[in-house]
């Protein structure tokens, strides 16, 4: 099954209504979102960009399964590169490349142990490959001269291996010039739960990410899931003393390291989610590209509590948002 | 050859009939009729431009305002520019205007929210559709005055104070130039067109630097090339019609008197240059108000005055008219200070000084037949050391003021 099709519907209507009916969204007036940093001109027009980070946050894409000879599931997807111009910013274009006609690409899950199977349909005019982060033989690697290698516009291939090990993990385009095929837009999550699974919780997806709108090599605009701001104009809502599970990973191209902030609040942190101990309780952490880690917390009050990057520069060029707390 | 002959003589005739006029007209009723054709046709085999829209916006007018920073903006480029998004020092920030994309030629003003900090530096970065960015620094935040009525009486005080007084007072040699020979006026003279052609030169340079900064959509440097030999061209004329004006009067012996006069509007347009320059350096916070510039001003302009009365050494002008040549060469310099101060724009301004210069230029060449005496050949050394020190003395001057 292709999942081309994108917005998914988990729990996409409710989310999306919420989402239009918010008083604060958009500073269309010209005045700054409640004091802080913001776009002119409200919001990008999701509809055609063909995502929504709102949607884009808690869409875990499972895959179809099937039962192998010795027992084990065969888990499988397809996931095709494509080239789309997308909305970055408010009346910003940018021609972005994308794997299943969103960025971040579909976040993969499955669970330790199981045969993956990833079929990958090369819909671009340029030869892309998927790399996965994970312990696999260098034929699956997706790298140039290497198994199948460059995947020629048109082509396709098929990557298999074994989940391992449990975690968080990512996966991106290896193509040269690498920076570009990457900061064009593809990559995505990979999540490798442990067999033994994790505490239940509301779990979410961001994916710190940049832009670099006039090709100079350093980003003009910053985000989690793609579009800045979207977190402020309209906050992520979330439930108090619920244990909420954030899986982070970091693929911004052009500069060093990157970072999450909360508000407000502390967290558990386990670096590479390759654990079920947290490393440290701590309300900041810094990573470089690649680098990824869960974040477990529970919020013991109401209210609105800000998360950014704490390099004030990629916060108020985009990389900003809430969560607002509620009974 | 012969066949051509032919033909020639043959077209000829086959023109006779019509009126010179009607002849004169037809090409052009053709080329009409080529554009109209072509156009018609959607422009066969010209495809669309291939490649990204280009995009380019010029600042013309920067304006600081407690809050906020207002940019005057005008696409000089090819295309039509939609800013989408404005960040200040690398965070985006509200702003108000340019809500439409700006076509070519069209300006607006972007009103951008930001809590400046004055004699901070600060970088407005304006990201457009495309994602392209156009960058414009700020050096140094000072808040831009109010145009009032106390601030234009400063700018006019600043320019008879760099402008008038100084050039008054330079008239002043008027009486002892005319008790010295001969020879020395002339060296004298001389002097006056090295003054002259260092301030030519100043001009040109000023003016092609501040075109090379501002919007190029009316021309650019071009306008400095174009305003000189405006200048040039108009000044030759007016001083043709003075001279058999005066011929027909035959009132002899008043060649010196309107000399005199074409050197005032000559450095009276090279003054407006001056007064703009000091009215923008003012606005942007760049002028140190103070008695130092107010001493180099005055010293670099007494010069002029006296390049004004040098040519009329040998006549006796009224005080009335002396008075009138004062003010034409030195009151400019109010007026371009208002002007810069309130309603600067890079395309006037570098199409001033262009004028500047070509006023000057003109004027050198009517005072060059006076450097010599009717039995000399060449030029002699006294008048070459009255050029070299007219530059040597404006150059030292000069360096006192810098706006």
């Amino acid at each position: 099954m292709l999942h081309a099709t994108i917005p998914h519907s988990h729990g996409g209507a409710a989310a999306a209504a919420e989402h239009d009916a918010h008083p604060g969204a958009g500073a269309a007036d010209g005045h700054a979102a409640g004091g802080h940093a913001g776009f002119r001109g409200g919001q990008v027009d999701h509809r055609a960009n063909g995502f929504d980070p709102h949607l884009i946050l808690r869409d875990f894409d499972e895959g179809t399964t099937s039962r192998l000879p010795d027992g084990r599931t065969l888990r499988e997807w397809t996931i095709a590169a494509a080239e789309q111009e997308i909305e970055v910013a408010p009346g910003v274009k940018f021609a972005a490349w994308s794997y299943n006609g969103r960025i971040p690409g579909p976040t993969l899950r499955a669970t330790e142990g199981e045969r993956l199977r990833i079929r990958f349909v090369n819909g671009g005019r340029h030869p892309h490959t998927i790399h996965f982060h994970g312990i696999h033989p260098s034929a699956a690697d997706g790298v140039a001269a290497l198994g199948a290698g460059e995947i020629p516009p048109g082509g396709e291939t098929v990557y298999e291996f074994d989940a391992a090990p449990y975690g968080l993990h990512l996966y991106h385009c290896h193509v040269r010039p690498l920076a570009e095929h990457i900061a064009k837009g593809l990559y995505g999550t990979f999540i490798i739960d442990p067999k033994d699974p994790r505490e239940q919780a509301d779990e979410m997806v961001m994916v710190m990410n940049g832009f670099d709108t006039n090709f100079d090599r350093a980003n003009e605009i910053y985000a989690a899931n793609t579009i800045g701001f979207a977190y402020s104009d309209t906050p992520i809502r979330v439930k108090r003393d619920e244990l909420v599970r954030l899986y982070l990973v970091n693929v911004l191209e052009y500069d060093l390291i990157n970072s999450f902030h909360l508000h407000g609040n502390f967290f558990d942190y386990i670096p590479t989610g390759t654990s079920k101990q947290r490393s440290e309780l701590t309300d900041t952490v810094m990573l470089c590209q690649g680098q990824r880690g869960i974040l477990e917390m529970r919020f013991p009050y109401t209210g609105r509590y800000m998360f950014h990057a704490h390099q004030s520069e990629f916060t108020e060029l985009g990389w900003m948002g809430f969560f607002e707390v509620t009974n | 050859m012969e066949a051509g002959q032919v033909t020639a003589d043959d077209a000829r005739d086959a023109n006779r009939g019509l009126p010179a006029w009607a002849l004169g007209l037809v090409p052009l009723l053709l080329v009409v009729a080529a554009i109209g054709a072509f156009s018609a046709l959607g422009g066969p085999g010209l495809g669309e431009r291939r490649g990204p829209p280009v995009e380019a916006l010029a600042v013309e007018r920067t304006t600081l305002v407690p809050g906020a920073i207002e940019l005057t903006v005008r696409n000089d480029g090819p295309d039509p520019v939609a800013v989408a998004q404005v960040a200040v020092n690398d965070a985006f920030t509200a702003f108000r205007g340019a809500g439409e994309p700006i076509g070519r030629l069209g300006s607006e003003t972007l009103v951008i929210a930001q809590p400046w900090i004055e004699g901070e530096a600060y970088e407005v970065s304006l990201l457009t559709s495309t994602g392209a960015t156009i960058t414009h620094a700020i050096d140094a935040a000072v808040l831009t005055p109010a145009a009032d009525l106390g601030f234009f009486g400063l700018m006019a005080l600043l320019g008879i104070y760099v402008g008038v007084i100084p050039i008054a007072l330079g008239m002043l040699w008027l009486p002892w130039i005319r008790r010295i020979p001969p020879a020395w006026l002339r060296a004298l003279m001389a002097l006056t067109v090295g003054l002259l052609g260092f301030l030519a030169i100043d001009a040109t340079l000023e003016g092609v630097e501040l075109a090379g900064e501002g919007s190029q959509a009316f021309g650019g440097v071009a306008l400095v090339f174009l305003g000189a030999a405006v200048a040039y061209l108009v000044l030759t004329g007016v001083s043709s019609w003075l001279s058999q004006r005066r011929r027909a009067s035959a009132a002899a012996g008043a060649s010196g008197s309107s000399l005199a006069m074409l050197i005032a509007v000559g450095i009276g347009l090279h003054n407006l240059g001056e007064g703009l320059a000091i009215g923008t350096a003012y606005t942007t916070g760049a002028l140190a108000l103070g008695a130092f510039l107010v001493v180099g001003f005055a010293l670099h302009n007494t010069t002029e005055g006296l390049a004004i009365v040098a040519p009329i050494a040998s006549s006796r002008p009224s005080l009335g008219r002396l008075a009138a040549l004062g003010v034409i060469a030195g009151a400019p310099a109010v007026l371009g200070a208002w002007i810069g101060a309130a309603a600067f724009n890079t395309s006037v301004a570098a199409f001033l000084f262009g004028a500047g210069a070509g006023a000057i230029v003109q004027v050198i060449v009517q005072l060059a037949p006076s450097l010599r005496a009717a039995d000399e050949r060449g030029l002699q050394p006294r008048v070459v050391g009255g050029l070299l020190a007219g530059l040597a003395l404006m150059f030292a001057t000069g360096l006192l003021v810098s706006v």
